[in-house]
């Protein structure tokens, strides 16, 4: 969690990303920067993000994130 | 009838109401997709068959992928090896029919709406004149065919990749993709936002009677009060652009914007109204457009559904495509993380940006106008963090009044100048256009009666200049917040009963309709 923490921090900072539950509904994330993050996860977890992953739900938080990481990286 | 016309307003819509009232619940979406076919069918005629074509290839294609989906969650009961094997061939034959299901609405769509451009533009590469080997067809574009196609697109898509499920009621389906008020302008709606509330079959309620009545009343004010008193004078200047420049063709690009946006959000107004009353909530389209403070937040305030579609179905699949992951290593790998950020949109906004324009409508001013915001959308990403920069050292609040008044009007210069190049007559008159804004450019068109020729007196200006300032007032109070009908709601009954009487009353006198007025059609209905 604390790897997706710095990820976060380092592509869109400012953000309080340990309790920010609309990260994407608020636009905190744009779809650019949803883009870049897509590519750290995958480099970093060793992951694939479908875009049947990239909805709302699964980005809106940290939390959100870390879960799908670790759904994704049980099914791979 | 169009969602303008008293048959719609006062026979249609009431008499639909009420005979949505009287019917068991159950029948309900049925009466409703009975009204929507009736409603298409009496504007198009014949071109329902394109509909129904539509509708068929969507419902049969979503039925299959489910059915693909089943076998490939019946796959588990298997041994890993044998269950691996299935599920990789059922996810081909998927992707096979999904393939297959999309060609039907996309084909239909890419033949009517572009066939005749592409072609011509063939011919002339081919032998330099416009008939070839191509020859011009006499095609008729199914109304609302560019709507209903995306809302196809979408509904199998989001069943190939498990969001929604296969809807298995054809008639039901039908509705989704027929609704009435949506078939002329949309908003693009998905499956899962409105097909629950469309077959609920949900009681009338007094509230949503009155506040979709209202929204309506909305809509006519910005189409009726501004967006048809100003057509005549932008069409004027934009059919004979060639007898104009300086400020008469400034006038046209900035009159023309606003039509645009009273016409298009006036007309959404009306569609929102309507299935507000039938409890059902349409996604908005609009939210105050000219506030945006850079080019890509205009396009999340501008046409908000087709925004969120480009995003959804171009946007993230050409990103996350295998190519387009390749391409993103790639661009990381040479030029670095921020570079590489940058240049791994370049393609997905390029398409996305190709996809808007054509949408629009054949032609290369929609080209243009498509890439004309991919390039302003690059530029900002590109210098997003140089300003930042900047106005760090300088000690510039970059929410502050003075930046933001800047970047108000350099959206507003990027919003008027596209416009010009969206109305106007093809790319060449477009920056004819554009280049005769600096040649003749003179003070004196504001007193030596210029302004009317167009065909509109003192008056007409006074009163469009008076419901534009309304808009404008009415857009502060939703960007601060202010839920107006829930406002005006809380306010006694005879100051309310008032201000709903003006409302009604400003609509049918500075309305323009009847006598000296030609009817406006519905500008997107026409993409």
């Amino acid at each position: 969690m604390d790897k997706l923490l710095a990820i976060l921090e380092e592509i869109e900072p400012g953000n309080d990303y340990a309790s920010e539950t609309r990260l994407i509904d608020d636009g905190l994330i744009n779809s650019i920067s949803l883009l870049t993050l897509v590519s750290e996860l995958e480099d970093a977890f060793d992951i694939e993000i479908l875009p049947a992953d990239l909805i709302p739900a699964n980005f809106n938080s940290a939390r959100s994130m870390w879960a799908m990481i670790q759904r994704l990286q049980k099914e791979s | 009838m169009d969602y303008i016309s008293p048959l719609y307003l006062f026979v249609f819509l009431p008499g639909l109401l009420l005979l949505y009232a009287l019917i068991p619940k159950k029948y309900r979406w049925f009466l409703l997709l009975l009204a929507s076919y009736c409603f298409y069918f009496l504007i198009s005629r014949q071109l329902i068959v394109f509909l129904l074509a539509a509708t068929g290839a969507a419902y049969a294609g979503g039925l299959l992928i489910g059915a693909q989906e089943a076998r490939s969650s019946a796959a588990q009961a298997a041994q890993p090896e044998q269950a691996a094997a299935i599920r990789s061939r059922a996810l081909r034959t998927k992707r096979l029919i999904l393939f297959a299901a999309i060609a039907v609405p996309a084909g239909l769509l890419l033949f009517l709406k572009y066939y005749n451009f592409f072609g011509s533009n063939v011919n002339l590469l081919l032998s330099h004149s416009p008939s070839g080997p191509l020859p011009a067809l006499r095609l008729a574009l199914p109304l609302g065919i560019s709507f209903y196609t995306l809302q196809a697109v979408s509904y199998l898509v989001d069943v190939s990749q498990g969001k929604i499920q296969p809807d298995r009621h054809p008639g039901r389906f039908a509705l989704y993709m027929s609704f009435f008020p949506i078939i002329m302008e949309g908003p693009i709606c998905r499956y899962s936002q409105i097909a629950p509330a469309l077959y609920a079959g949900q009681p009338l309620k007094g509230k949503n009677i009155s506040f979709g009545a209202q929204r309506i009343l909305w809509g006519l004010f910005k189409k009726l009060v501004i967006a048809d008193r100003l057509n005549p004078m932008v069409n004027a200047i934009f059919n004979h652009h060639e007898q104009y420049s300086g400020l008469v063709v400034v006038l046209g690009a900035v009159c023309y914007a606003f039509q645009l946006y009273a016409d298009f959000s006036g007309c959404i107004d009306i569609t929102i109204g309507a299935g507000e009353m039938f409890g059902v909530s349409l996604p908005e389209n609009f939210r105050q457009p000219f506030f945006a403070r850079t080019a890509s937040e205009f396009w999340r305030r501008w046409h908000m559904t087709l925004g969120a579609w480009l995003k959804d179905y171009i946007f993230f699949p050409v990103s996350l495509s295998r190519l387009g992951k390749k391409l993103t290593k790639k661009a990381r790998r040479t030029f670095g993380r921020r570079a590489g950020q940058i240049a791994q949109t370049v393609l997905p906004l390029a398409a996305v940006w190709l996809c808007s324009g054509l949408w629009h409508g054949a032609g290369w001013n929609y080209i243009f106008y498509g890439l004309y915001y991919f390039v302003l959308i690059l530029l900002e990403t590109i210098l997003q963090p140089l300003c930042e920069k900047a106005a760090a050292r300088l000690s510039l609040d970059m929410h502050g009044p003075l930046i933001r008044t800047l970047q108000t009007v350099k959206m507003l210069l990027i919003i008027f100048t596209g416009e010009l190049f969206f109305r106007a007559n093809g790319l060449r008159a477009g920056f004819a256009m554009l280049g005769s804004v600096f040649s003749g450019f003179s003070w004196s068109v504001f007193t030596d009666g210029t302004f009317l020729q167009f065909g509109l007196v003192p008056g007409d200006f006074a009163v469009a200049g008076a419901a534009l300032l309304i808009v404008l007032l009415v857009d502060i109070l939703h960007e601060r917040g202010v839920h107006i009908r829930e406002q005006v709601s809380g306010w006694k009954l005879p100051l309310r009963w008032c201000f709903y009487y003006a409302a009604i009353l400003a609509v049918i006198l500075f309305g323009a309709y009847g006598t000296g007025y030609l009817p406006a059609d519905m500008i997107y209905a026409g993409f």
